[in-house]
């Protein structure tokens, strides 16, 4: 069984999950030198599917890469670029490596790219796909046809709990909660308050109990990341007083690190959290830094039973950010 | 074009924006024709809609879903849409492009899903792969009642 898998049941300890960077040339070792600084951090790492609309290796390859490199991968699936046929094949060929938890995007849009031009493919929707994953767990494809034996899969999802319409992302998270999804990752975002009201939502409908809800923060180390991340990526806004203190801050990487912490503390202390994903773009052993600071060990899973959670969600954590 | 698809196109075009899927949805979606979508979804909305509830490939366009999702509380319609709107779509069946959802409607073209949407693999409808290399289609007339994942293992949690 996957460790993701294991801890999203039992719920012994918090998750921890982190983004894999994009890769666009070399072979297994340059995988390995951008694995090796994370590997021992984390439970499960993202090997994502063209990122922002931007070619790279691609998520199965990366994800067969992370899994003979030792690490658990979660193989991200976009709807974006390959229509349904590709996108299960994907997900059929990288369980014969031992690929098992598969993540349900809808994906950013062409236009948020390199190649604009691209011709969309969206034949399948996010919450579409999290069920035809489902189906093909259960051992068929879409149409049917058999598939014997099933791959041994974990599906997940995401979901945005900062986008419009705020109060329908519940509703939304349960209609993929529904579908068969066990994980769910939760866009960056940096308002608490928004976060709250959504994880309570997902408590009170019962998504928040079957669906391992892992909201993410991102390291950055200058001003500029945030307000670039403001206007330039779908989805993620950064409310302005956040950017005024990051940029008026003596020592910019050092307020960035604290205010990512404040972010995930916040995040673990919510009832109905059941890790944290993270999202490093510093690179230089903030990662790190940041599961050790949160007291997060990540340790095989053992007897659910074991050593009482060591986050400790009853610390008072007010989050300073807003 | 038949006669239907023109009729159909020149009615709802207008009015809805009407894309000619052959597998209308408005009834579900408070009157919003969702193909108008630039990513063409049958779920939304996305997680890229922009704060001020505009599309994210589209920035002078209200995000489509954002707006039938505000429509789906009408208040002079109390639950009509309401009630559809959180349902799981499926996906578009591209056999069905350009031709009319009214006669869909009416043969119930637009209730045939594959079928292993509907939690049925071949070999259940007596369609091995090997005699019958085509989607085994199954009817459905009430997609809500439709189990929405997992369908041997809906009780795990
Ligand atoms: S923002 Fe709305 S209209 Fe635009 S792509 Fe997303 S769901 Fe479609």
């Amino acid at each position: 069984m996957s460790r993701l898998r294991q801890l999203a049941e039992s719920r012994s300890r918090p998750i921890v999950t982190a983004e894999f960077p994009s890769i666009d040339g070399g072979n297994l070792d340059t995988v390995k030198a951008k694995l090796d600084p994370i590997l021992a951090f984390v439970d499960a790492i993202n090997a994502t599917d063209n990122p922002a609309a931007h070619a790279h290796a691609s998520n199965s390859s990366i994800a067969i890469a992370l899994k003979m490199l030792g690490a658990e991968p979660i193989m991200q699936v976009v709807c974006r670029d390959k229509n349904r046929l590709a996108a299960q094949a994907d997900i059929v060929g990288a369980a014969l490596f031992g690929v098992v938890n598969v993540c349900a995007l809808t994906g950013d849009d062409v236009t948020a790219g390199d190649e604009p031009q691209a011709r969309r493919v969206f034949d399948l929707d996010g919450p579409q796909l999290v069920k035809v994953m489902s189906g093909l767990a259960e051992g068929r494809y879409l149409s049917g046809r058999k598939i014997s034996p099933a791959p041994e899969l974990f599906v997940g999802a995401v979901e945005n709990p900062f986008g419009p319409p705020q109060h329908y992302r519940v509703e939304r998270a349960k209609l993929k909660s529904d579908a068969g999804a066990r994980f769910m990752q939760l866009q960056i975002g940096y308002q608490p308050l928004v976060l709250e009201s959504f994880i309570a939502g997902c408590v009170a409908n019962g998504v928040a109990a079957r669906t391992a809800l892992l909201p993410t923060v991102v390291l950055t180390k200058t001003a500029r990341a945030l307000s670039f991340m403001h206007d330039n990526v779908p989805g993620i806004s950064v409310p302005e007083p956040t950017r005024a203190r990051i940029a008026g801050a003596s020592d910019i990487p050092e307020e960035s690190f604290q205010l990512t912490l404040e972010l995930a503390r916040h995040a673990l202390s919510l009832d109905g959290v059941a890790g944290i994903h993270i999202a490093d773009f510093r690179h230089d052993g903030s990662l790190a830094r940041l599961v050790s600071e949160l007291n997060l060990s990540v340790s095989e899973p053992t007897d659910p039973s074991a050593p009482s959670d060591p986050s400790d969600p009853s610390e008072p954590n007010a989050p300073t950010a807003r | 074009m038949k006669f239907l698809p023109i009729v159909e196109l020149a009615t709802k075009g207008p009015v809805f924006d009407c894309r000619m899927c052959g597998q209308c949805v408005l009834h579900s979606t408070g009157m919003t024709c969702p193909m108008t979508c630039p990513k063409t979804l049958r779920n939304g909305p996305c997680g890229g809609v922009r704060d001020d509830g505009h599309c994210e490939v589209k920035p002078e366009m209200p995000c489509v879903w954002t707006a039938a999702e505000g429509r789906s509380h009408h208040a002079l319609m109390p639950n009509s849409w309401e009630d559809h709107f959180s349902e799981l779509h499926p996906p578009v069946d591209n056999q069905l492009r350009g031709s009319s959802s009214w006669l869909n409607l009416i043969t119930k073209r637009d209730k045939q899903f594959p079928a292993g949407w509907v939690g049925r693999t071949m070999a259940d409808d007596g369609a091995e792969p090997a005699d019958e290399p085509r989607s085994a289609l199954g009817e459905v007339d009430d997609i809500s009642g439709l189990d929405q994942g997992f369908h041997e293992r809906t009780s795990i949690g």
